[in-house]
C-alpha cells in the first residue's frame, strides 16, 4: 500500500479525540453515520458568518453568494460521480427522500396495475416501504431476488425475474447489514438487456468506493451526505436526464415553477423541477466541502485502505471463539455484522458501549433480512477512512470482555 | 408487613452502592437476568409481547387479593436483569400504589440510560404496561 497518512486524517476528525466511560472513543458506527472533518465543521459556521441567504431567489449579494455556493457543490458531486451533465444531480434530503422520489415520480408514470417492481431481500427499510407504497397504489407486486446463506444475491433467480411486466430494479450497492459489496455492473447490464431502468442505492458505497454512474450506466444512484463526512440533511439523486425529463415533479412548491397560474402551472427545468422550497442550503455547500475533503485523500486510496483493514478485523475476530459472522460474501465492503453466540445483541452493545467502542446493535432497518437469517439482529461494526488497526484490537478485546461476562 | 414501593427502590439504591465500577453492576445485572426464568413459557405468547426496537420483554399480570403480581421475561440478559429489578419493586403491591409509583430508583443506580426512551429496550414500555394494568385493575374494583 501507498502511504496513507492516517495519524494526520486522524487529526482532522476533532471528535476522535472523545473519551466515552474514560476510555478513548472507538467509533464504529460509521454505517450509520461518519464523523466529520474539521473543514466541514469551519465550512458550516463559514457559511452562517458569511454567505447565509436563501438561494435561487435573490438579485442582492449575498443570495448571489450563496446560490453560487450552493450550485458549485452541485458541480462537484456531479464531477465525484461522473454525471454527463450537472442537471442531473439532483439535491435531497438524503437517500430516503431519494428513493421516495423516485418511486413517486417514476412510479406514478410507468408503473401500472401488474407491473412489477425487484428489489432484493438485503435491503434497507428505505428501498422497501416506499416501493412497497407505489406499488400498493398502482396495483403492481412487489418483487424480492433471494440471498444465499453467505449474504450474496442469487443472480440466476434474478434473471428469472425479468420479463416485461418488471418496470424498475432498485438493489442496494453495499449491504449495510451484511456488507455484501453487489454485482450491481452485471445487474444493471441484465436489467437493460430488456430495457429496464435501475436505481442503485449507493448509501453504504458513495464514501468508500469509485463511483462513476456513466460506467456503471445506471439510470437513479441514491446517497445521503451524512455518511460520507458531510452534513446530515442533505443528499443526492443522480438520474438521466432521460428519464428525469419524462418524470412528473415530487413535491409542489417554489422554486420548482416556472411559471404559476390558477389554470395551469409550468414547471421549471432540471434539476429544480425536482427541488421545491427552500433546500438545506448550509448542508448543501458543505456536502461540496465533504467531497474536497474525501478527494485530498482520493477515493481510490480510501478504498485500499478500507479494505486492508476490513480484512484484519475480520481475521481478528474470526479468532474468537463464540463469533459467528452474519454476511460472509466473497466481496464485501466497509462492514463485519457478527454475533457472539448465545449472547443477545443488545446486551453485547451494551458491554462494548462501556468500554468506549460506539457499534449498532439490532436489525439495522432490515427486518426481512433478519427473518431470512433467523435472527433478532447482529452486532455491526462499520469502518470509515480515520478507522485504525488500534481500533480493530480494542473492538476485539471488547467483545472478548462481554462474551466472558454474558456467557 | 410487606414492604412498600419505596422501601424496596431504598434497599435496591443501598444494595447497588456497594459495586465499586459499572462492571460489577453490570455482573450483577446479569446475574439477576440469568437466574430461573421469570414467567411461565405459555404466557410468551405474541398478545404479551412488548416490543422494543431491540430487545422483546413479555409480561403478565396476575390479580390476588387486591394485588398485582407481575412474571415477565426479555431475550436479552442485561434487559431482563433490568425487568427483574422493576418486578422486584412492583410486584405484589395495590394497584394504587403501582398507579402513582415514582421509580427513581433506575436514576438512582445509575442506569437511568436504560430508561430512555430512543433506547428501545421494551423497558419503557414494559413499565407503561404495568401501570396500564394497575389502571385497569383499580378501575374495575
Amino acid at each position: 500500500m501507498t502511504h496513507y497518512d492516517i495519524d494526520s486524517i486522524r487529526a482532522d476528525f476533532p471528535i476522535l479525540k472523545t473519551k466515552v466511560n474514560g476510555h478513548p472513543l472507538v467509533y464504529l458506527d460509521n454505517g450509520a453515520t461518519t464523523q466529520k472533518p474539521q473543514s466541514v465543521i469551519n465550512a458550516i459556521t463559514d457559511y452562517y458568518t458569511q454567505i447565509n441567504s436563501n438561494v435561487h431567489r435573490g438579485v442582492h449579494h449575498l443570495s448571489q453568494l450563496a446560490t453560487d455556493a450552493y450550485e458549485v457543490t452541485r458541480k462537484k458531486i456531479s464531477e465525484f460521480i461522473n454525471a454527463a451533465h450537472d442537471y442531473e444531480v439532483i439535491l435531497t434530503s438524503g437517500t430516503t427522500h431519494s428513493i421516495n422520489l423516485v418511486a413517486n415520480s417514476y412510479g406514478k408514470q410507468f408503473v401500472r396495475e401488474g407491473d412489477e417492481i425487484v428489489i432484493s431481500a438485503m435491503e434497507h427499510h428505505s428501498n422497501i416501504v416506499p416501493w412497497q407504497m407505489i406499488c400498493e397504489d398502482r396495483g403492481a407486486k412487489l418483487r424480492v431476488i433471494p440471498i444465499n446463506d453467505e449474504g450474496e444475491l442469487d443472480m440466476e433467480a434474478y434473471a428469472a425475474m425479468l420479463n416485461e411486466r418488471v418496470k424498475l430494479v432498485s438493489i442496494t450497492y453495499v449491504s449495510n447489514t451484511l456488507g455484501t459489496l453487489n454485482p450491481i455492473k452485471e445487474v444493471i447490464k441484465q436489467a437493460h438487456d430488456q430495457d429496464i431502468p435501475v436505481l442503485i442505492d449507493g448509501a453504504q458505497a458513495i464514501q468508500h468506493l469509485d463511483v462513476d454512474v456513466q460506467a456503471l450506466d445506471v439510470d437513479f444512484f441514491a446517497f445521503s451526505g451524512h455518511k460520507m463526512y458531510g452534513p446530515t440533511g442533505v443528499g443526492v439523486l443522480y438520474g438521466k436526464e432521460k428519464w428525469l425529463d419524462r418524470m412528473p415533479p415530487y413535491q409542489g412548491g417554489g422554486d420548482m415553477i416556472k411559471e404559476v397560474r390558477f389554470e395551469k402551472t409550468i414547471y421549471n427545468e432540471l434539476p429544480f423541477k425536482f427541488e421545491a422550497g427552500t433546500p438545506n442550503i448550509e448542508a448543501g455547500i458543505c456536502l461540496g466541502t465533504a467531497i474536497d475533503y474525501i478527494k485530498t485523500t482520493g477515493i481510490n486510496q480510501i478504498a485500499l485502505y478500507e479494505t486492508e483493514l476490513l480484512k484484519y478485523a475480520t481475521k481478528a475476530l474470526s479468532e474468537i471463539d463464540q463469533i459467528r459472522f452474519i454476511g460472509t460474501a466473497k466481496e464485501k465492503s466497509s462492514v463485519i455484522s457478527f454475533l457472539v453466540n448465545g449472547a443477545h445483541p443488545y446486551d453485547v452493545g451494551v458491554i462494548l458501549d462501556k468500554l468506549g467502542v460506539a457499534v449498532r446493535t439490532g436489525h439495522h432497518c432490515t427486518q426481512p433480512l433478519m427473518e431470512r437469517f433467523d435472527i433478532p439482529g447482529t452486532v455491526r461494526a462499520s469502518i470509515a477512512m480515520y478507522n485504525t488497526k488500534e481500533d480493530i484490537d480494542l473492538l476485539v478485546n471488547a467483545v472478548k470482555k462481554a462474551a466472558s461476562m454474558l456467557l | 408487613m410487606s414492604m412498600t414501593i419505596n422501601e424496596i427502590q431504598d434497599e435496591l439504591i443501598e444494595d447497588f452502592s456497594f459495586f465499586e465500577d459499572w462492571m460489577a453492576k453490570y455482573e450483577y445485572i446479569i446475574q439477576l437476568g440469568k437466574e430461573l426464568p421469570l414467567i411461565n413459557e405459555a404466557y410468551k405468547t405474541d398478545d404479551l409481547l412488548i416490543k422494543g426496537c431491540q430487545s422483546r420483554v413479555w409480561l403478565h399480570a396476575q390479580e390476588i387479593e387486591d394485588k398485582i403480581f407481575f412474571t415477565a421475561d426479555s431475550d436479552a440478559i442485561i434487559t431482563k436483569g433490568l425487568v427483574s429489578l422493576m418486578i422486584k419493586v412492583l410486584s405484589g403491591q395495590r394497584a394504587e400504589d403501582i398507579m402513582s409509583a415514582n421509580l427513581y430508583f433506575i436514576d438512582e443506580i445509575g442506569l437511568k440510560e436504560h430508561l430512555s426512551p430512543t433506547r428501545a429496550n421494551g423497558l419503557v414500555a414494559m413499565v407503561k404496561q404495568m401501570k396500564l394494568y394497575a389502571v385497569a385493575l383499580n378501575a374495575k374494583q
